[in-house]
């Protein structure tokens, strides 16, 4: 390709379909991120108790709204978007049929749209439905069948999607045979590999047990298959989210940095092995199940050990490239280099804060993999404090940065202010390190997760880092300055589409310092590496689904069904009961006493 | 394929750090004996607990010296039995089941943790130390009512322990 064309070309120059493609898709995303910020605030403060507009009843409703919109609608939205544009840009050629790609889109977009009313109805009494499961949906709490449906319409989508990159990748195959696979082509492309290893495990769940269950077409599931069914897609879904942040990181910011990516054939071994280590790990997340042998158990930590490798060789890799970057720019000495690069602009301060967050986010993920060390924190405030810094802040914040230097490339419009762009990525770091930290620190104090509210009548909490109130007022600031930078976001990027569309915004992107022709071929053999993840997936689950389905049966051990849509009858009781709760247990310590 | 130095320092430096890492673990387990909740126990009828020995009425009870089992209930929303009574520098298996769905059983300030999955029973076993009360909450959101599940562990002394008649219900 000649790079002198395509410095006067913009991507929506070239392929104008593929871009209007990639603008619904980011749109999406940003419309799931602005519903997901809503529910974000309104969580935040109902938990910390600073403002509780809604019953607690209603918190879950919120929970779930804001998890799965976050983590399904925003993420994945963006991520086909990104995708469609790194496939179509570095094979320099249109997808085979924009009609095709039309349908995956629709097709993600109403299973997004069908779970998200099932969702939504949860705050309206008078609407028989409710999908109050969380982003989890553990049996036997159940869905409305409706919150099932969607989410198989939409997964199904992703799996058009991934086969319409896949075949224009091998349409690109037979015009050049003897090519190296161009590097984000290769990461699409192993990507998606692992996407379809890790949702076949989730839609067997849903579409064998959960959605015929919930049809009332079975009387009852195993928990804990299904709950070992959802964790196997669990985790390699956290890499689902996180690729597009590496691509990110790999191939656009060494460029913004000033330089080019220090190795191309690293960059290939790093995707490799997520595909191959991202699945045979779920089981880190039932560390506490009963019913999971200890021998299960340790198996996943060491292979979720060995999946820090790629993130360590990211690490070294994206700093190596931006440093190199600096250097070609007039930097010297051990840090003065870090003068010499453009902080001034918003995706490039906004990718190295989510970095700089994702390598703090790596270190509490250490102490969750630990198997031993993980009873102190499974379930406690901890892990959401974890999360927020990886999927919540190197993923969100990188793909909002992201967008600061994309959305020009797919509109021909420069991004309204740069000046708030850059204040809106540091308004996130700042929030999120406030949240984050103080999440932690709760959590070693044991304060739950995923409770409306996390004070109790009969204890108080131990006091470590501040006592339980401290960090919540940090809690609830961090939260309200996160939503403000979502907002200023969404507004830039607003005012950028009613900007006037300009020439002359290309920006190709550089060749890395060492290339494809260094890496080995075998790298580029998908079969191979597919090949060896199927069989550790079946090494590591194997063993474990069949003890479980023997131990409980296919559809469980005697387990009822727990519809949560006659949630609204229960409000009324619980509202009513909480305070009797409370009375009782205080008349009855008080005639302890007496007795006493 | 060309390595830089620095990445082939690093690279081992990552891989020690795993396997430390993994070593970590593996001294938990074998020195200390960190034992994981596992699949220790038989499966139980979950809508059928009231004619299970162990479970119909939720207890403590002695089995040797200085060693007690508990036999705990989780269901929406609410512990039994609450308070869960033992005594002080004993070692107490505790037995936890669900009525109804997943719940988590957290012993607040320590690492007395575990899942509870309905048709399960989670085994942990705790040392107690000074008397002391603690909060049990459920982690594990299972229903609209989640916030107000909790429960009561008292680590009396023996003396206290034995004055109730040992068992508490």
């Amino acid at each position: 390709m000649s790079t002198a064309l395509e410095a006067e070309q913009t991507f929506v120059d070239k392929f104008p379909d593929e871009a209007r493609v990639v603008r619904a898709a980011f749109l999406s995303a940003f419309f799931a991120l602005f519903l997901g910020a809503i529910f974000g605030i309104i969580q935040t403060l109902h938990r910390t108790d600073v403002a509780r507009i809604i019953p607690s009843t209603d918190y879950y409703t919120v929970l779930t709204a804001h998890g799965v919109f976050m983590v399904i609608s925003f993420t994945i939205f963006f991520l086909v978007g990104l995708f469609t544009w790194a496939l179509t840009r570095s094979l320099d050629r249109p997808l085979i049929n924009i009609k095709i790609t039309w349908t995956w889109y629709g097709l993600m977009a109403v299973g997004m749209t069908l779970t998200g009313i099932s969702i939504l109805a949860g705050f309206v009494d008078s609407i028989d439905m409710s999908a109050d499961v969380l982003f989890t949906f553990y049996a036997p709490l159940q869905a409305h069948p409706l919150f099932y449906t969607g989410l198989v319409v939409f997964i199904v989508g992703t799996w058009i999607a991934g086969a319409d990159w896949f075949r224009t990748f091998l349409a690109w195959r037979s015009d050049h045979p003897d090519q190296r696979i161009p590097l984000q082509t290769f990461m699409v492309l192993t990507t998606m590999t692992m996407w379809y290893i890790a949702t076949s495990a989730v839609a067997a769940s849903v579409l064998l047990f959960l959605l015929p269950w919930s049809l009332g077409l079975i009387d009852q599931v195993n928990p804990t298959l299904t709950r070992t069914l959802f964790w196997f897609f669990g985790h390699p879904v956290v890499y689902f989210w996180l690729m597009p942040a590496y691509m990110l990181w790999y191939t656009v910011l060494p460029k913004i940095a000033g330089g080019r990516l220090f190795s191309d054939p690293l960059a290939r071994v790093v995707f490799v092995l997520f595909l191959l280590l991202s699945t045979p790990v779920g089981i880190h997340h039932q560390y506490l199940d009963p019913g999971i042998a200890e021998g299960f158990k340790f198996i996943s930590m060491t292979n979720t050990m060995f999946l820090l490798l790629p993130s360590l060789l990211t690490a070294f890799t994206v700093v190596a490239s931006v440093e190199y970057g600096a250097r070609q720019n007039g930097g010297t000495g051990l840090l003065g280099w870090l003068t010499n690069l453009p902080w001034r602009k918003p995706e490039f301060t906004g990718m190295m804060l989510a970095g700089l967050m994702f390598a703090a986010g790596g270190f509490s993920g250490m102490v969750n993999a630990g198997m031993n060390i993980n009873y102190l924190i499974h379930n406690t405030l901890w892990v959401p404090g974890h999360f927020h810094l990886t999927v919540g802040t190197a993923v969100a914040l990188t793909m909002m940065a992201g967008t600061y230097w994309i959305w020009p490339q797919i509109s021909n419009k420069p991004i309204f202010s740069s000046q708030i762009g850059l204040f809106q990525v540091v308004l996130w770091f700042i929030g999120m390190a406030l949240m984050s930290n103080a999440m932690h620190a709760q959590g070693l104090l044991g304060v739950p997760r995923r409770t409306a509210e996390p004070e109790y009548s009969g204890f108080d909490y131990p006091t470590m880092f501040g006592g339980f109130e401290e960090l919540n007022v940090q809690i609830a600031i961090g939260g309200t300055l996160l939503f403000v930078s979502t907002i200023l976001f969404l507004g830039n990027l607003a005012l950028t589409m009613g900007n006037p569309r300009v020439s002359g915004l290309a920006e190709p992107l550089p060749s890395p310092v060492s290339g494809s022709e260094d890496a080995p071929q075998v790298l580029d053999n998908l079969r191979l590496w597919v090949s060896i993840a199927v069989v550790l997936v079946v090494l590591a689950y194997a063993l474990p689904i069949a003890a479980i389905i023997q131990r409980g049966g296919l559809l469980g051990p005697g387990v009822g069904t727990y519809p949560v849509w006659v949630a609204p009858v229960f409000d009324a009781l619980a509202d009513a009961a909480t305070p009797l709760v409370g009375a009782v247990t205080d008349a009855s310590a008080s005639l302890v006493e007496v007795v006493r | 394929m060309h390595i830089h130095a620095y990445e082939k320092l690093w690279l081992a430096l990552s891989i020690v750090l795993i396997l430390a890492l993994i070593g970590t673990v593996t001294y938990g387990a074998v020195g200390p004996g960190v034992a994981m909740v596992a699949d220790t126990q038989q499966t139980v009828d979950s809508g059928a607990l009231d004619e299970d020995e162990r479970f119909s009425e939720p207890r403590v009870e002695q089995v040797g010296e200085n060693e007690y089992e508990a036999y705990v209930v989780a269901y929406q929303f609410a512990f039994e039995p609450s308070p869960i009574v033992v005594p002080a520098n004993s070692t107490v298996t505790l037995h936890v089941t669900s009525r109804d769905v997943i719940h988590g059983f957290e012993v607040v300030g320590t690492n007395a943790n575990t899942m509870i999955v309905p048709g399960e029973v989670s085994e942990i076993t705790v040392e107690t130390d000074e008397p002391a009360e603690y909060g049990i909450v459920c982690n594990e959101y299972c229903g609209a009512g989640h916030h107000v599940m909790e429960g009561k562990l008292h680590v009396v002394s023996q003396s206290e322990f034995e004055n109730r008649g040992g068992d508490s219900a």
